[in-house]
């Protein structure tokens, strides 16, 4: 029965609501577990590492699954907003050697 | 950084807001590629012009949009629909950790503004607003408006996408693919507090490697941040009180 309306011609609107639901109780549901949370030095510490870690463990597993050129994109991003701290020269640097060494059949 | 007992809920300015879209629109070019570039998937996956654009205007997170298109139910069915669902909540998981690190901000923050401004929370405007935390500001306004400015040119990017079609056919080739680790790469530079803070970072690298070789999926990138979060609790960073 589910299959079915899924099927019609509100299976693709349906879809879209649910997957929007789903990310949106990702948004929300950070905040409201913190919320029962009493903010300890030790919670705030944990917190501090957090934003730091999400990044490395988003960036790195995935740029390297990119191989060579993945690693590359990613150290040269890095190294160039080190140097500007401006990230649209540290992104497009990224994503030129990105695409550069992959022109190179790497 | 985090201060113990906020006074009062955070200050919600309209000059607060610019300051965020300010911040953000050295974004604006690689987001409007991305999300021209999501549109241009949908087109080759059949979505309509209405369907990729009300995608990207109610999901709003970019690499869960890109990944569900591999599953996207044409047509859909019930199993197609959980694992869109899987894939959707696997990458977005990382929400819920930005999610904790906001949480303290947001404490006395009235419920619907809090609401709202979750709603248009993505990974430039929480690292626009954890890096204006860090440089002592408090205006939750920075964050809203961060991630309320590219809310439309995600949208607009999307339906140009989609129009354009043909013109984004090889992603690849320009590295596109890789917009969100280069651009998460880039962002580590701002959050640098040297490298004892940094052991957290290296705990949750090594375990995302490890748990993305064992595990097919995305929840490396879950599993990896709660490594770092739970070496964070465990480890004093040597920060001063």
């Amino acid at each position: 029965m589910i299959d079915a309306l899924l099927a019609g011609p509100l299976g693709t609107p349906l879809a879209i609501l649910v997957l929007a639901l789903v990310t949106y109780l990702c948004r929300a549901s950070g905040v409201l577990l913190m919320s029962r949370v009493r903010l300890t030095p030790r919670v705030e510490r944990g917190l501090r590492a957090l934003p730091g870690s999400i990044v490395v463990a988003t960036a790195l597993p995935t740029g390297l699954a990119a191989g060579i050129p993945g690693l590359a994109g990613l150290v040269t991003a890095a190294a160039v907003m080190a140097l500007t701290r401006f990230e649209l020269a540290a992104v497009m640097a990224g994503l030129a050697a990105v695409a550069g060494l992959r022109a190179l059949g790497l | 950084m985090f201060q113990t007992k906020p006074p009062a809920a955070a200050p919600f300015t309209r000059a607060g807001m610019m300051t965020g879209l300010r911040a953000s629109l050295p974004l604006w070019p690689s987001i409007a590629v991305f999300g021209a570039a999501f549109g241009a998937a949908a087109a080759q996956r059949g979505l309509s012009t209405a369907e990729a654009a009300a995608t990207s205007a109610l999901v709003y997170a970019g690499a869960a949009q890109m990944v569900t298109l591999e599953v996207w139910g044409r047509p859909w069915t019930l199993s197609l629909l959980l694992s869109a669902m899987t894939v959707t909540a696997l990458i977005n998981a990382r929400m819920i950790l930005m999610g904790a690190t906001i949480q303290p901000w947001m404490r006395g923050t009235p419920l619907w503004r809090t609401a709202l401004t979750l709603f248009v929370l993505v990974d430039a405007s929480w690292l626009i607003g954890v890096r204006h935390r860090s440089e002592g500001g408090r205006d939750l306004g920075v964050l809203f408006g961060a991630g309320f400015g590219l809310w439309p040119l995600w949208i607009v990017s999307t339906v140009a996408g989609h129009l354009a079609g043909a013109l984004v056919t090889q992603p690849r080739a320009y590295g596109l693919d890789m917009i969100l680790p280069v651009f998460f790469a880039a962002m580590l530079a701002p959050l640098w507090r040297g490298a004892r803070p940094a052991l957290p970072w290296l705990v949750a690298g090594i375990t995302a490697l490890i748990v993305q070789r064992l595990v097919p999926g995305y929840g490396f990138i879950a599993a990896g941040a709660m490594a770092g979060l739970i070496t964070g609790l465990l480890v004093d960073d040597g920060a001063a009180r």
